[in-house]
């Protein structure tokens, strides 16, 4: 196999409080190749920004990684001073979050952030910069980006904000894009094609996608694997189709049963009752043991590691011996 | 028909959102009006769950409060069964719908208060706690304030006092989009049980296609103010006839069919302040002619059932 563009081992997140040391992230372990869209999937809480965050090395103090690797290209980039986040982050590492207005500087026109983030890491003349500037709007599909270039954030519309958003976060050519929710806060006609413009910039250039969404629907459309989260941990890890269509994981098994279909209708949806631990009182063994319908005994003892299972690897006692034994 | 509840007939709502005075003065700025609801009628049977989809800014929130009378009409008219037809509200965002400073108690006892259901403080009390327990609260949870809740229980609160006042009908809006996919299958779920068990008729306002297909009878889709496709669901779903339903059903994810050859939609929601002419989805319909750029379809009865408004599909070009 090709090295991984980016390889994250065991990684932990704490929030240290009067009150105690709230886990964020605990021991997640991610890679994602040259081209591809790795889809992370989670309930609000579930961990899935501050994974992204913490990749960007943005996580806000006191939050701190307190264990684990994060490697770009083989170089670890997690113990990196601020100066060296620098040089990282934007040129190596691009980054679109949910809500392109505030991504933006609104004093400045769209051309000038083009122009200056395309100086910052190619050093060339103010010319060339504006050239490649026009060429990044076109590519994203900004209509008449000649003009365009000089207009301001708030002249443009939701998707096509998002559209500059994603011309900013590629135009350093980047390794790897961390794209958090960036189809959220947008219309379902918008959301396909932003996501569609995504999922093409990336293959053209071989980036690789760290795609962060609550969205099931915007995963399946536009991601090769998907990692479920749940309270900090990874539920399960797979192919997209394989974990949409043959569930593992309980958790997973009850979030794809809760989602409506759009081509039957049943009287009830699949509920998973009660609601996710809070940090500071993380269950003991498996997290999802209190909610989950197949819980045995060991399932409240000992907390099961993701463990290969067909195309992918499950964190679950079912899938590794079973829930009453060890 | 002697089971409709409610009858909304030629529904117009108009906002001034010009500049202020001094500088449409100044500046020689005209007024400017936005059409948020433009001649929209529609009627729902009690017992059914009517639904009003669409994108942000095609007026079904505006639709919703026009209803429960947040905003009074520009033109048209609402028509209760009853004029003493309890109708209550249910909004989206269940951390601003509920005051933070009083415990959930009195949140869920004010309407029975206000509207003087229950005569003594031990029978409110009562009431109260059966109220909790229908939306699935304990009674002791009526003691916290709603800050100790998580999203969904809060929606259960808002639920509960929405029930208090003994309503028919309930207008939800968005009542679930706030909320995480698990946590959105245990508030429609509790929907539906309240609608069976308490005969509700519901508006509900969405713009998630899945949830919508999951809870109403007939649905309404709603494009820059006006209402351009109603049908009764599954007809909706299998048979869409109006181009822009026909590109919003291709447009979303679908699970269990992903990676589908999907024809993205192109362009994006004209300003309603300034809508294209004839009809407004002219700028983005594969099947625009010379006739929808200048003559506005109205509404007509589809073949099976429902209504549709669209030139290409009276002249039979949307095959």
């Amino acid at each position: 196999m090709t090295q991984p563009v980016l390889s994250v081992r065991d990684l932990r997140v704490e929030f240290p409080t009067r009150s105690g040391t709230l886990v964020a992230v605990d021991g997640v372990s991610l890679d994602i190749a040259p081209g591809e869209i790795l889809g992370v999937v989670g309930e609000s809480g579930a961990g899935k920004s501050m994974t992204g965050m913490a990749v960007l090395g943005l996580l806000e103090p006191p939050g701190r990684i307190a264990a684990g690797e994060v490697r770009l290209a083989g170089a670890r980039i997690d113990n990196l001073d601020e100066r060296g986040l620098e040089r990282v982050r934007g040129r190596e590492i691009g980054a679109i979050f949910q809500d392109p207005l505030t991504s933006l500087n609104p004093v400045l026109s769209i051309g000038d952030q083009l122009v200056e983030t395309i100086r910052v890491h190619t050093r060339c003349d103010r010319r060339t910069a504006r050239e490649q500037a026009v060429a990044a709007l076109t590519a994203v599909g900004i209509p008449a980006p000649t003009t365009r270039i000089d207009h301001f954030p708030h002249q443009f519309s939701g998707g096509m904000r998002q559209r500059v958003v994603i011309a900013l976060a590629l135009c350093a050519n980047p390794k790897l894009v961390i794209a958090d929710e960036p189809t959220t806060a947008l219309d379902v006609s918008i959301q396909a094609q932003i996501t569609a413009l995504l999922k093409r910039l990336c293959k053209e250039h071989g980036t690789a996608v760290m795609l962060i969404t609550h969205d099931m629907g915007v995963i399946a459309e536009t991601a090769d694997r998907v990692a479920v989260m749940y309270a900090g941990r990874l539920a399960e890890v797979g192919p997209v189709l394989d974990v949409i269509r043959e569930p593992r994981h309980p958790y997973t098994r009850g979030l794809m049963g809760s989602i409506p279909s759009l081509r039957s209708r049943v009287d009830e949806l699949v509920q998973i009752d009660g609601s996710m631990p809070r940090l500071d009182r993380m269950p003991p063994g498996c997290a999802f043991h209190p909610r989950c319908p197949d819980a045995g005994p060991r399932c409240a003892r000992e907390r099961p590691d993701p463990h290969p299972v067909g195309t992918g690897a499950v964190a679950c006692w079912l899938e590794q011996g079973g829930v009453n034994g060890g | 028909m002697a089971d409709t509840l409610l009858a909304v007939d030629g529904l117009t709502r108009v906002f001034d959102v010009s500049a202020p005075w001094l500088n449409r003065v100044l500046e020689g700025r005209p007024r400017q009006l936005l059409r948020a609801v433009d001649d929209v009628s529609f009627s729902i049977t009690a017992g059914q769950t009517v639904s009003l989809v669409g994108e942000s800014g095609c007026g079904k929130s505006t639709v919703a409060r026009l209803v429960v009378g947040l905003h009074a009409p520009s033109a048209g008219e609402i028509r209760l069964i009853r004029p003493d037809l309890r109708l209550q509200m249910i909004f989206q965002d269940p951390y601003a719908s509920l005051n933070p400073r009083w415990r959930v108690r009195s949140i869920v006892a004010e309407p029975i208060r206000t509207l003087g259901l229950r005569s003594d403080e031990a029978a409110i009390r009562a009431r109260v706690d059966e109220l909790l327990g229908i939306v699935g609260l304990g009674a002791s949870d009526g003691d916290k304030y709603p800050h100790e809740f998580s999203g969904g229980q809060r929606q259960r609160i808002s639920i509960a006092r929405a029930l208090a006042s003994e309503p028919e009908f309930l207008v939800c809006d968005e009542p679930t989009s706030a909320l995480d996919v698990s946590v959105q299958a245990q508030i429609l779920n509790l929907m539906k049980k309240l609608q069976r068990e308490l005969g509700l008729t519901y508006l509900f306002i969405s713009h998630d296609l899945s949830v919508v297909r999951h809870v109403s009878d007939v649905v309404a889709v709603m494009y820059l103010g006006r209402i351009v496709e109603e049908a009764p669901v599954e007809t909706l779903f299998r048979r869409p006839l109006h181009p822009y339903t026909r590109l919003l059903l291709d447009t979303i994810p679908d699970l269990e069919a992903p990676r589908r050859d999907r024809t993205p939609m192109g362009g994006e929601v004209p300003s309603p302040i300034d809508p294209p002419k004839g009809c407004t989805f002219h700028p983005r319909c594969p099947l625009a002619s010379e006739r929808c750029r200048h003559e506005r379809p109205e509404l007509a009865a589809r073949a099976d059932a429902g209504r549709v408004a669209c030139h290409a599909v009276e002249e039979g070009r949307h095959k």
